[in-house]
């Protein structure tokens, strides 16, 4: 199948940060963020046309520094953050801030999408997370299902909830929580939970992971020892809502039943290197993307702890009309969990991988030497969760 | 004409003639012919009106008798024009030459029927002459027969006078009858008289009291059971119901020998005595197996008369007390469980079954032989799971003994018994216990004890009980029990010493190469193992010590990597790169990091051999190294660091990862040093990049990475199996610590490695 090839798209940078247009539903459209210390950085916004196969890019100007994390705003196509390094002489900070792409550049509007590649656009920025007090911001997450006002930022040991005031040019610190322990705490990781209308949020610590109520920024949960070494990321099922997935230094991806945090579901062991990235697929939570520092991107389709764990129960809206000509030859023997597919096309460390907004058979890796590839589910698959 | 002389076909030659319809005959007759000459193919019609157009005197007649053919021919010549001639011509031809191939085949018909004929006659003349012989035999026969006929009438002469005269006495006899008969006659008739009936009434009595005074003696029972049955025969004789007394001898019996079981008990008891189980199982088989044996001999003689309904009497009351007995023998072999030495429980079973064979031949129907032989082989199949327990628990506690040599202060400048000599000892002590446990269950099958011939020890017991129970789920339990150091939760290389990972990978990788196949052909020669059920093949359970043998390994490797990478990773995170001053020396954390691989080396060396390195190149020799590398700097890192070209920068790394194959980090390892080490600092190293990879350096403190690197390089390249490796690693922690660096200033090659040189 000619067309299932992955698509290869160079950075000039090193880069680090990735992203999909949340709030773009129609178009698939990932953001990449570059790291270059000598060099103004870029947002690389990257266009995928299915039908043709054919990558646009427009490049926006990220001139406060290189860029170690960023998101997009669930509710504004145009809005999105960042997590950047100023460049200084004495120390390192991260600061985190939110921006605005130009209008021309937001999906619908651009015109002459061709030579927008040539001309350098740039950020509007918005406000920033002021985090003078805090210290380095590891990464911003937004509400998942809000009105794009609340964010969650973490700075060293704080977790910080922002409100974005005044269409998001002034931001709140509305609440904040902090770790406290012997030794120097800091989170690397954390993600806003899509259930519990939006009141839970997980982050990961060296080898912790906990769980946080938003309405008290109070502990809810924690699980010591996720992994034997430190927890990269985080992913919340986004069908079922106790289920979580984290992955870490130890090569190893776990499944986690909040409820109970004593033991893992399940356990994968399949990179040969730090997972630094997991990612549940956002419609069929079956399928789980890790990215890692062995340079492989690998898909799994964990169908035994899905919502659907006897395949595709329930008809889609856009399935029925096929409904009729459906055989009911669906064997009941239960599938089982399996990688489904190794992406070797990366030659450095993979630090980010996501899937699309748009399409949820597509998704992005991205390496280290600045190597974006987008990748489909195998077709195969795709037809047998549908049928 | 030519009608007639076609008409007489080849039917006329079988002599079914067809005059035969001409005499007068009647209906019937034929109605027969008319049929066969159906069958043979002539029309009624033919055969009869031939004859009635000719004359039989006619000379010109072909057929007839008194054919001329002078008067023939003339008359043809005569009446015929030519044209009719012609045609008569070849009819006559045709004709002759068909009567002429009919004549052949008559003829060689004929002489066919002759030789078969003479045949069939030269047969017969053969049989009549075999005949001829058995008639002479049949002869001489008759004269022996008549012969023998007459001596046996002169024999018989003699005792036909004598029958004669029995018959007379027998007829005489016969009349004296009567005389015989008489008292019974008498008796009937003169019953009433009372002189008769007293004497009658007074044996009564007497008998009435014999019987009496019998029972009691049998009922009192004191007096042993060949008095007892003394008592019965009499008691018998005397005319008692069998069936009654039937279930008081066992009454009897019975009391005797649940005092023979309450002595057992007894002896049992909550704090026994404690004679050993040697003792107690003679005690059962003299007391109570004994009586039993008396009890069922005694019955089977005095009341064979009662037929199945006694038998199966003797054989309820067997099987309840043999029961019982059985109970009582298993709670005290229950007892001798936990005891070490088999020999006497092996000779107590052996007493034990020995015994109960000859109630058993006396009993077959109570089974009491089977349910003997079953509590033996539960027994043996218990034997075996405690030797497989003990097995277990050996290992085990090899294991700790190992951990504790292992954490045992080493006292200064003195070693701890090597790595090598803890293997040879675990490996030794864990044989000398299998052999240990071999020796003691191979005395359930030793030739002089009475059940080794049984079906389950003969088969079962070898294959299923001891090579597969004990010996392969022995192996297996010690695969698992390694196996379980791997998934332990310690990740973080506390729980297991990573030195007993080492030493027990290697423990299995000598039981795949040579102890399994020793120990399972030990077992096979001294079981000889019959049983033709499925065992598992030395290769299965090869694979399976192999399987753990490197899952251990290549978790040696990831705790031994972990331990350096934190090294690293801390040394890379907690310092601050962007103030720090100009190198002077090499870290300190990389000299531990060198000493600690070096220890590593020391440690995987005492336990597995070097391994294959890859060749060296021609100008990477030892001597040459420092050159070498310093050339290799300025070759491949020079471009790096000038700070202009990041784009080359990233194309040169591209282009170099082209052409180097992808490192796998945690990929499985080889059993032998160079792998393990290689596996090891690629971890290590791996980590070291990802650390610098999160980090911005200054220009003093990408320099000093550069120091440091350089100071790995020159150490680490000897322990691995392609320095190459090493070297691209390195240079690719280099690159991204140049890449992180915002004033990129490397440092020059020769003051690196004077540095280095220095520290």
């Amino acid at each position: 199948m000619e067309d299932d090839a992955p698509v290869i798209y160079g950075l000039e940078f090193q880069a680090r940060a990735l992203t999909p247009q949340t709030a773009e539903t129609d178009a698939i459209r990932f953001l990449v963020g570059t790291q270059s210390l000598k060099y103004d950085n870029q947002i690389h916004i990257i266009d995928f046309d299915d039908e043709n196969n054919i990558i646009n890019k427009n490049v926006l100007l990220h001139q406060v520094g290189e860029i170690w994390h960023i998101s997009t705003s669930p509710a504004d196509r145009g809005v999105l953050a960042t997590c950047y390094n100023k460049p200084s002489d004495s120390k390192v900070l991260t600061c985190a801030a939110v921006w605005r792409m130009p209008k021309e550049l937001e999906p619908g509007s651009h015109e002459s999408p061709d030579d927008s590649s040539s001309t350098a656009h740039t950020l509007e920025l918005l406000c920033h997370l002021d985090n003078t007090a805090h210290g380095s911001m590891a990464c911003v997450t937004w509400e998942p299902t809000g009105d794009g006002k609340r964010v969650i930022s973490l700075a060293d040991n704080h977790i910080l909830l922002w409100d974005l005031q005044e269409s998001s040019s002034q931001a709140v610190l509305a609440s904040s929580a902090s770790l406290e322990g012997k030794g120097q705490l800091k989170f690397t990781s954390g993600r806003w939970s899509p259930h519990h209308t939006g009141t839970q949020v997980a982050t990961a610590n060296d080898t912790t992971i906990r769980g946080w109520d938003t309405r008290s920024m109070s502990q809810i949960y924690c699980i010591e020892n996720a992994h034997g070494q430190l927890v990269r990321d985080l992913d919340f099922n986004p069908n079922k809502q106790y289920y979580l997935a984290s992955c870490g230094d130890d090569c190893k991806v776990k499944f986690w039943d909040t409820r109970n945090v004593t033991e893992p579901v399940k356990t994968l062991e399949e990179h040969s290197h730090w997972v630094w990235n997991v990612r549940y697929n956002h419609s069929h939570d079956q399928l789980v993307l890790t990215g890692s520092s062995d340079s492989r991107v690998i898909l799994t389709n964990m169908v035994s702890i899905s919502s659907e764990p006897f395949g595709h129960l329930v008809d889609d809206d856009d399935l029925s009309d096929q409904e009729e000509r459906r055989p009911e030859e669906k064997s009941q023997e239960p599938p089982q969990d399996s990688v489904i597919a190794t992406y070797e096309e990366h030659e450095d460390s993979v630090y980010a991988v996501d899937w699309s907004s748009a399409d949820p058979w597509l998704f992005a890796s991205l390496s280290y030497d600045g190597r974006l590839v987008i990748n489909r589910v195998p077709r195969a698959l795709k037809y047998h969760i549908l049928l | 004409m030519a009608a007639a002389a076609a008409g007489p076909g080849p039917g006329s030659g079988t002599g079914d003639s067809p005059e035969g319809p001409e005499a007068e005959a009647p209906e019937r007759r034929r109605k027969a012919h008319g049929m066969l000459k159906i069958y043979y193919g002539l029309s009624e019609g033919e055969s009869a009106g031939r004859p009635a157009g000719s004359d039989p005197l006619d000379p010109t007649d072909l057929n007839g008798a008194h054919f001329d053919p002078e008067v023939y021919l003339d008359k043809l010549r005569r009446e015929c024009p030519l044209a009719q001639l012609m045609d008569s011509e070849t009819d006559m031809v045709r004709q002759i030459r068909a009567l002429d191939s009919d004549m052949q085949t008559l003829v060689y018909e004929n002489y066919n029927k002759f030789i078969s004929a003479t045949d069939t006659i030269r047969k017969m003349k053969n049989d009549f002459r075999k005949m001829e012989d058995e008639m002479d035999r049949l002869a001489t026969n008759m004269a022996v027969i008549t012969d023998f006929s007459a001596r046996i009438s002169a024999t018989l002469q003699d005792r036909h006078e004598r029958i004669t005269k029995l018959a007379g006495v027998h007829a005489l006899l016969r009349k004296l009858q009567f005389l015989f008969e008489l008292p019974s006659c008498l008796t009937k008739c003169y019953q009433h008289l009372p002189s008769f009936r007293a004497i009658q009434d007074d044996c009564q009595v007497i008998t009435a009291r014999l019987a009496q005074q019998l029972r009691q003696r049998f009922r009192e029972g004191g007096s042993g059971a060949p008095e007892q049955a003394e008592c019965v025969e009499l008691l018998l004789a005397l005319g008692e119901p069998a069936e009654e007394l039937c279930d008081e001898f066992l009454a009897n019996a019975r009391g005797r020998l649940e005092a023979e079981l309450r002595s057992l008990e007894a002896e049992l008891g909550p704090s026994p005595p404690a004679p050993d189980v040697l003792e107690f199982t003679d005690h059962g088989g003299s007391g109570f197996v004994g009586g039993l044996c008396q009890v069922a001999s005694a019955y089977q003689e005095l009341f064979a008369a009662q037929g199945a309904a006694g038998a199966e009497k003797l054989t309820a009351f067997a099987q309840e007390l043999g029961g019982r007995y059985f109970a009582l023998v298993e709670r005290r072999l229950a007892q001798e469980q936990g005891s070490g030495d088999n020999s006497l429980l092996v000779r107590a079973l052996d007493r034990f079954h020995r015994r109960l064979r000859a109630p058993g031949a006396l009993l077959a129907a109570a089974g009491l032989a089977e349910a003997a032989t079953e509590i033996v082989e539960r027994v043996a199949r218990e034997r075996l799971g405690h030797h497989l327990q003990g097995l277990r628990a050996a290992f085990l506690g090899c294991l700790t003994d190992v951990r504790q040599a292992l954490a045992a202060p080493r006292l200064a400048g003195k070693e701890g018994p090597g790595l090598a000599e803890l293997l040879a000892n675990v490996a030794s002590s864990i044989l000398s216990h299998i052999k240990a446990s071999l020796a003691a269950v191979h005395l359930f099958t030793a030739k002089e004890v009475s059940f080794s011939n049984k079906p389950y020890f003969r088969g079962e017991f070898c294959s299923q009980g001891v090579r597969e129970g004990l010996i392969v789920g022995f192996i297996r339990s010690m695969c698992q029990t390694a196996q379980s150091f791997c998934d332990s939760p310690g990740e973080k290389g506390g729980a297991t010493p990573p030195a007993l990972l080492l030493l027990l990978s290697r423990l299995c990788l000598d039981y795949e190469t040579a102890t399994i196949s020793y120990i399972l052909t030990l077992t096979d020669e001294q079981f000889l193992v019959q049983d033709q059920s499925p065992v598992t093949p030395v290769s299965t359970l090869c694979a399976e010590a192999r399987e753990t043998a490197r899952r251990l390994l290549t978790h040696y490797v990831k705790v031994q990597g972990l331990v350096i990478s934190q090294m690293l990773r801390k040394s890379v995170e907690t310092r601050d790169w962007l103030s720090t001053l100009e190198p002077r020396n090499v870290r300190a954390v990389m000299k531990r990091v060198v000493e600690d691989t070096t220890a590593i080396d020391v440690q995987v060396g005492l336990l597995y051999e070097e391994g294959v390195r890859k060749a060296q190149s021609s100008d990477s020799s030892k001597r040459t190294f420092s050159v070498y590398s310093s050339s290799r700097q300025q070759g491949r890192y020079a471009p790096s660091y000038t700070p202009s070209a990041p784009m080359d920068t990233n194309l040169l790394s591209n282009i170099q990862k082209l052409f180097s194959e992808r490192i796998d980090v945690f990929s499985p390892v080889e059993f032998n040093k160079v792998s393990v080490l290689t596996g090891i600092i690629k971890i290590s190293l791996k980590t070291l990049l990802e650390c610098v990879r999160l980090r911005t350096f200054g220009r003093f403190g990408l320099q000093q990475v550069q120091v440091d690197c350089h100071f790995l390089q020159l150490y680490l390249w000897r322990f691995v199996a392609d320095e190459e490796l090493v070297h691209l690693l390195l240079d690719e922690v280099v690159a991204s610590a140049a890449l992180r660096c915002p004033d990129p200033v490397p440092m020059e090659p020769s003051v690196v490695e004077v540095i280095c040189e220095r520290g």
